[in-house]
């Protein structure tokens, strides 16, 4: 009986404690703060950097504590649990007694308002009729219906609206259910990887950003084509690609994609996310003899070697760059060669497609440069699934709507009082509202002018 | 006169109307104050003129784009937003003395965007992850919400001077609202931020995830909104549910000010997706 009793305090010392806006506020203030740190920390670099950028010290504590992925670390994430445990518990802890007030019908409690902080009392001749019709008036729009009690002398017109306003911190909260359980499932059910895909090519295996590993889809996609234009300043204005699903070789969906606007497919997206070139395959070039000044044209391929006419000695490409630097500059797409004369070192030869005549810098017997390509553009993709987009969405416009509500929206009650009182009649105007008393009494404030007026025009 | 020319102008403009509040508050003068308020309406009038001026120049250069996209818009946009939030705040409230705290702040706003030698005003065409129509919308909504809290920090600025007298021996406090009154205006003013904060992190994920294919990735931008968010959903809780009022509540919003400049401008200072807002 007595253990029964102390395990039933304790449970109840656990509920209070998740039941508490002081941890809401320390929950808040601390996700705050430990934000920051991931924001000086670049997230999720290679940690050759970190261990140079930090030193072997920092490098350890840091590594220890997350921070270098400290989004996903469990500490962050048990700071978010903890913050969700809180915000459904002070709902269930909250919501009955709201509820009673939102379900239960109005009743009449002179002494409340009374009490409230927004009144005002006028004195108007009692010789008046239509008193009741003029109040009517003005109170129209501020409440939902009006009643009136009797008592003696004394008669009250009251009524009220927005009971149901008090929800909108729940809907708030609801959302917020929303947006982490949205996450969850998100991290749980969803990928995202990317794949690059050479133009006229199809690819089903795409690679998963988080573990490296492949994954396969259920279909292809081809990439047809790629695309960039450019505004006249030089800046690049489109990235496009030209997108082919296809079911079992079977091209079923042909689409266009741009950044800002992907490919959708079986809860599956494609986003243009970068874009690359290939080296052509067969390539054709060009070897002009200084000393004869023939130019020599051969077919080449990466990795393979030609013999140079005129004894010039023999040729190889052996890579192919995308960003050539030279000089500390760019030059764009170039091929790297070796050019092997006899009894001499090979050489390397750098040929960028842009620049025919880069060679001549070299001053060597020959100058190589690439005569004809055919380089094709691959389109990078970003392959994204998550089944709880449509969650976190729905806890989107539950908290714009909930936040609404619950900020500007609150339950209004209004109260006159009516007392005959010899030659005049005593009018007492009550107003309470759970939110902004401020505006309540500037709103009975009103209601006195609007009522002194109308009474004065007749 | 082109758009950078007319907000060269109206950066002038701002001045004026900044100085005439300070000037009314300081000497107690109505005819300043009314004159600080018909400057601050032809500031803000200026204002938008030039960002629509600019917006039909970019047509005429063939981009075709909402002045929305780089530091020197975003501030011009920015300052128009504090004076029409302030403005409205001014006729609701009937007092001028909040325009000597949130004026100045309007006017350097737009200074900085005109007179700084490191923020360009030329019209550069859209990068491709800035065309989308989430831009507009995205933009304009953390924009309100920047106003509101600035317009709630000059607020609390002035709740902190007026609590420390509150006998009313200061006679430049006279014309100030009462102390109950600007505690909550400045709640009233971080509640309409907070929503249009919410709703501008929420469309700027949803664009996200229509250009990267993620709602949420916590690029440092990303990251200080919410961060913002939270510190503000701080002070909405403490207020509401702990019943927290006054000194701390205006400590808070000045926390929360902070929080959002660093968003604002601090950001672009470290790495990340969001660097549009830095050229």
């Amino acid at each position: 009986m007595n253990s029964k009793q102390q395990s039933s305090f304790t449970l109840n010392d656990i509920f209070s404690f998740f039941a508490s806006v002081r941890l809401t506020v320390i929950v808040l203030l601390t996700l705050a703060v430990t934000s920051v740190i991931g924001t000086l920390i670049p997230q999720n670099q290679a940690h050759e950097d970190y261990f140079d950028a930090y030193g072997e010290v920092l490098y350890r504590l840091f590594s220890v504590l997350d921070f270098f992925d400290m989004y996903r670390s469990w500490w962050f994430q048990f700071l978010l649990l903890l913050l969700v445990i809180n915000i459904i518990v002070c709902s269930f802890d909250r919501f009955p007694a709201a509820w009673k007030i939102i379900s239960g019908s109005p009743v009449f409690q002179l002494s409340r308002f009374q009490k409230s902080s927004c009144q005002r009392k006028i004195s108007i001749p009692s010789s008046f009729d239509n008193l009741q019709t003029h109040i009517e008036k003005t109170l129209s729009g501020k409440t939902k219906k009006i009643q009136i009690e009797h008592e003696g002398e004394r008669y009250w017109m009251w009524g009220e609206k927005g009971r149901w306003t008090r929800i909108g911190v729940y809907i708030v909260h609801l959302s917020v259910v929303f947006l982490l359980a949205g996450g969850l499932i998100g991290s749980f059910f969803g990928f995202d990887g990317a794949v690059n895909i050479p133009e006229g090519e199809a690819v089903r295996n795409i690679r998963l950003f988080n573990s490296g590993k492949l994954l396969g889809l259920d279909f292809e996609v081809r990439c047809d084509k790629f695309s960039i234009s450019f505004y006249e300043t030089g800046a690049p204005s489109e990235y496009r690609s030209t997108l082919t699903i296809l079911e079992e070789g079977i091209p079923v969906l042909t689409r266009d994609i741009i950044v800002n606007d992907p490919l959708s497919y079986k809860g599956i997206n494609f986003f243009q996310s970068s874009y690359g070139t290939l080296p052509s395959q067969n390539l054709i070039l060009s070897f002009r003899s200084t000393a004869s000044g023939m130019e020599y044209r051969e077919k080449i391929s990466p990795g393979q070697t030609v013999t140079i006419p005129e004894g010039l000695g023999t040729f190889m490409i052996k890579a192919f760059n995308q960003d050539q630097k030279f000089m500390g500059r760019s030059i764009g797409n170039a091929f790297v060669g070796t050019l092997t004369t006899n009894g001499n070192e090979p050489v390397e030869v750098i040929l960028p497609i842009k620049f025919p005549n880069f060679d001549k810098m070299r001053k060597g017997d020959v100058i190589v440069s690439v005569a004809e390509s055919e380089n094709r553009y691959y389109t990078g993709l970003q392959v994204t699934s998550d089944p709880g987009v449509w969650v976190v969405y729905t806890g989107f416009i539950l908290m714009i709507a909930g936040c609404i509500v619950a900020f500007f929206m609150s339950h209004q009650q209004f109260c006159i009082e009516i007392k005959a009182d010899g030659a005049s009649s005593a009018i007492s105007i009550y107003g309470i509202a759970n939110k902004n008393k401020i505006a309540m009494k500037r709103k009975i404030d009103m209601i006195a002018e609007d009522l002194i007026k109308s009474l004065r025009q007749l | 006169m082109n758009s950078s020319g007319i907000l060269s102008v109206v950066t002038f403009v701002y001045g004026i109307a900044a100085f005439l509040y300070l000037v009314s508050w300081i000497f107690k003068k109505k005819t300043p104050g009314r004159l600080a308020t018909w400057t601050a309406y032809a500031a803000l009038i200026g204002n938008i003129t030039g960002i629509g001026m600019r917006w039909a120049e970019s047509y005429q250069l063939g981009y075709g784009r909402a002045p929305l996209s780089n530091l020197y818009e975003s501030l011009i946009f920015f300052s128009a937003m504090i004076a029409a939030v302030y403005l409205f705040v001014e006729k609701k409230y009937h007092n001028r003395v909040i325009g000597a705290f949130t004026m100045p702040l309007a006017f350097l706003a737009i200074a900085y965007a005109s007179l700084s030698p490191s923020i360009s005003d030329r019209i550069q065409p859209l990068l491709p992850a800035l065309k989308s129509n989430w831009l507009i919308v995205h933009v304009v909504t953390c924009f309100i919400g920047y106003a509101a809290f600035t317009i709630a920090f000059g607020i609390s600025i002035m709740y902190l001077i007026k609590e420390r007298d509150l006998a009313g021996k200061n006679a430049f406090l006279d014309q100030f609202l009462t102390a109950p009154e600007l505690d909550e205006l400045n709640y009233q003013m971080i509640m309409f931020g907070f929503l249009f904060l919410s709703v501008g992190i929420i469309t700027g994920a949803v664009w996200a995830n229509s250009a990267w294919g993620r709602y949420w990735g916590w690029d440092p931008k990303e990251t200080w909104s919410l961060i913002t968010w939270f510190v503000y959903a701080t002070l909405l809780h403490a207020r509401m549910t702990r019943g927290w009022h006054g000194r701390k509540i205006a400590y808070l919003s000045v926390a929360g000010f902070a929080a959002m400049l660093f968003t604002y401008f601090g950001v672009n200072l470290l790495p990340g997706l969001h660097s549009y807002g830095a050229m």
